[in-house]
């Protein structure tokens, strides 16, 4: 499914070079959910751009779904982070003055879909994180824990291979927090793969497996029995 | 909005969203075409969207578009107004009249020459010349005493001439009679009027019976012309009629009178025929020899239409250039309050970049907003500039209506269309350019 061969990541800083990843080897098969942990400054968010195809790797080899991405072109890449990855930030990244529709609806756009047929698969993605009823609020008439609703819809909505997510809790408090990482449990319980960027270990508790980086380097690999899930409808206290 | 006709209806739905990589991307495959006017539609709504966001600042942005094209839409209609009303004037001049006159070249001129059409001449045009009716000489006497009734006066002109001359300028009497050719041969103090001439003498609505003085001269007036209205805001009826060997007498033998020609060539085929035999034979008669300049020149009304319109279409471009100049000045402002909104969507960009936008997305994102910015101040400008066209058309007097050519409109739209994609080119091109992670992070 995704497949890290040898991954180096180097930045030039003024005259000296900065090795934000150093040898990366990894491998996450279909359906896993993994917890991508470490302090500030050990790669993990350039690990994050790398995963997602935002960024190209100095070195090595990536596969995603079988093909090759490491050295393709920025279009290429475009259309692979279209079909392959959905996105979902810390702080939303949300159209603020589109409707919840048609922010969930905008990566179909870039697909060449009929509106029609957008429109048809967005409202299915709200449905599918619980916000048919808010299609067309404008985000700054969310609260923050359906803002982040609406960006799982939007990363949903293409039925990407892998949810990438950095920080999906940030901005939230821990009783939202909860229900969001409740949310991810049941999409991975549906059988999608995800991958989360955190340095919040209650976040971490949740998920199948922890990739811990350090210096830029994985510093730790282990499989761990993922907290309860809650299902999201059912939470009421912290 | 969505009026689109779907290519494929969206029915057979997999259960949704369910287990990742079970649908193959082919899946999604849209035709090229299909996508790619999916993608128009996108950018022209989010083009409307947000300059509807920003209405003030959009509305300021297109200000110089907006009065660049205003101007130039009224310039060229008052311009466009102006020719037409000349032309309908020169049109009811007849196509088939022909004027000869005298012509002093500038080197003549220097020695203190000036050049006069014969008596003689006016005969050998009317004898030689076959396919043509109505020669009649005209000359233009001026009484320095002026034209009274009592107190009031007119500066009405004098036309001299012979019966033939309504024929000729397809002119004819309201009341009375015109001048007749035992006037002419007798020389008889008869005036027909102008329909201004009479305002101007204060004389009743029908002035025939009534005397004037012309000169030191009382006239009796015989006849009053049908009114012929205005051109270039003047007055076409501002003028008196009189028997030709009357204006003769009258103007005093003080050097040969300038004698102008008129006459209607019967087929108006043979315009520029005619025209030639007369050239060749006022030649013949007055000893040009080649090389030489002509000392007469012989006018069609075609020919002075040709003119007016030549002036106007040269006097049309050398303004709309110059207006013009403005549009491009909008074209700057565009592009200026464009590189603002790229800088200001920053994180948009990166987002949209983020869920896979291509690059020529993004840039045509950009450019159709630009346009669409460009075209509506293109289009507010042809509205303000029609309304102001007939503003100042009304507030000159006797100024014709303007009127305004569909090629205006649509040259002024397309122009301001173009120049937004000009202008637009660098901020949209700024916007593509932005990587995804840069345009994520920034604040």
């Amino acid at each position: 499914m995704i497949q890290l061969n040898n991954i180096g990541k180097t930045y030039r800083l003024g005259s000296t070079d900065y090795a934000a990843l150093i040898d990366i080897d990894l491998h996450i098969a279909r359906n896993e959910y993994v917890a991508l942990t470490g302090p500030s400054g050990s790669g993990k968010s350039t690990m994050m751009n790398v995963l997602g195809c935002l960024d190209t790797p100095s070195t090595g080899t990536y596969s995603l779904d079988g093909e090759a991405v490491a050295g393709l072109r920025e279009d290429e890449l475009a259309r692979v982070r279209n079909r392959k990855i959905g996105f979902i930030f810390q702080s939303f990244y949300l159209m603020p003055r589109t409707s919840t529709l048609d922010n969930v609806a905008q990566p179909l756009i870039y697909r060449g879909l009929p509106p029609a047929l957008r429109q048809t698969r967005a409202a299915e993605a709200l449905e599918r994180v619980g916000l048919e009823h808010r299609m067309l609020h404008k985000p700054n008439e969310l609260s923050g824990g359906q803002r982040q609703r609406v960006a799982i819809a939007r990363a949903l909505v293409g039925r990407p291979e892998v949810l990438l997510a950095d920080e999906p809790t940030g901005n939230l408090d821990s009783k939202t927090a909860k229900e969001i990482m409740a949310l991810f449990s049941e999409l991975h319980a549906d059988g999608i793969t995800i991958v989360i960027v955190t340095h919040d270990p209650t976040v971490a508790a949740y998920c199948q497996r922890v990739v811990r980086l350090h210096d830029g380097r994985i510093a730790e690999d282990r499989r761990q029995a993922p907290a309860s899930i809650v299902p999201s409808t059912l939470v009421t206290e912290g | 909005m969505e009026t689109h006709v779907q290519p494929f209806p969206p029915s057979p739905q997999p259960s949704p969203l369910k287990g990742e990589g079970v649908m193959n991307a082919s899946y999604d495959e849209t035709s090229r075409t299909a996508a790619f006017l999916y993608a128009v539609q996108e950018c022209l709504r989010s083009a409307l969207g947000s300059i509807q966001a920003h209405g003030l600042r959009s509305f300021l942005t297109m200000l110089g578009i907006i009065i660049g094209v205003a101007s130039v839409i009224c310039v060229i209609a008052l311009l466009q107004g102006l020719t037409q009303s000349v032309m309908n004037e020169l049109q009811g001049l007849g196509g088939n009249t022909l004027q000869v006159r005298a012509e002093t070249p500038v080197q003549d001129r220097m020695r203190g020459k000036t050049n006069r059409l014969r008596q003689s001449d006016v005969e050998q045009i009317k004898f030689r010349i076959d396919g043509v009716s109505n020669v009649t000489p005209v000359v233009y006497p001026r009484f320095s005493a002026g034209i009274r009734n009592g107190d009031n006066s007119t500066a009405a002109q004098v036309i001299a001439t012979t019966p033939y001359f309504q024929l000729a300028r397809q002119s004819f009497p309201k009341y009375g009679r015109f001048v007749t050719e035992s006037d002419d041969a007798t020389g008889r103090r008869v005036a027909v009027l102008g329909e201004q001439a009479r305002l101007d003498l204060k004389l009743p609505d029908n002035p025939v019976g009534q005397f004037i003085q012309v000169g030191r001269e009382w006239f009796k007036v015989v006849g009053l012309m049908e009114p012929r209205g205005e051109m270039f805001g003047q007055s076409q009826d501002n003028y008196l009629v009189i028997p030709y060997r009357t204006g003769l007498s009258l103007s005093g033998l003080a050097g040969q009178p300038d004698i102008n020609v008129l006459l209607t060539v019967d087929d108006i085929e043979s315009l520029q025929d005619v025209t030639l035999r007369i050239n060749a034979l006022l030649r013949r008669l007055h000893k040009i020899n080649a090389g030489q300049l002509d000392d007469f020149k012989v006018e069609s009304s075609q020919s002075l239409a040709q003119t007016v319109s030549r002036i106007s279409s040269t006097i049309t471009i050398v303004v709309a250039a110059v207006v013009g100049i403005s549009l491009i000045v909008g074209g700057v402002g565009i592009m200026n309050i464009m590189l603002v909104s790229v800088t200001e969507r920053t994180r948009e960009i990166g987002i949209a970049k983020a869920l896979g936008a291509p690059r020529r997305f993004i840039l045509m994102q950009f450019l159709i907003e630009a346009m669409v910015l460009a075209m509506i101040g293109g289009m507010i400008g042809v509205a303000i500039g029609y309304l102001l066209s007939f503003g100042a058309a009304s507030a000159i007097p006797n100024f014709p209506p303007p009127s305004v050519p569909w090629w205006a409109i649509a040259g002024a739209c397309g122009f301001s269309a173009l120049i937004g994609v000009l202008f637009g080119i660098l901020p949209a091109s700024k916007a593509a350019n932005l990587t995804p992670i840069d345009a994520l992070r920034h604040e």
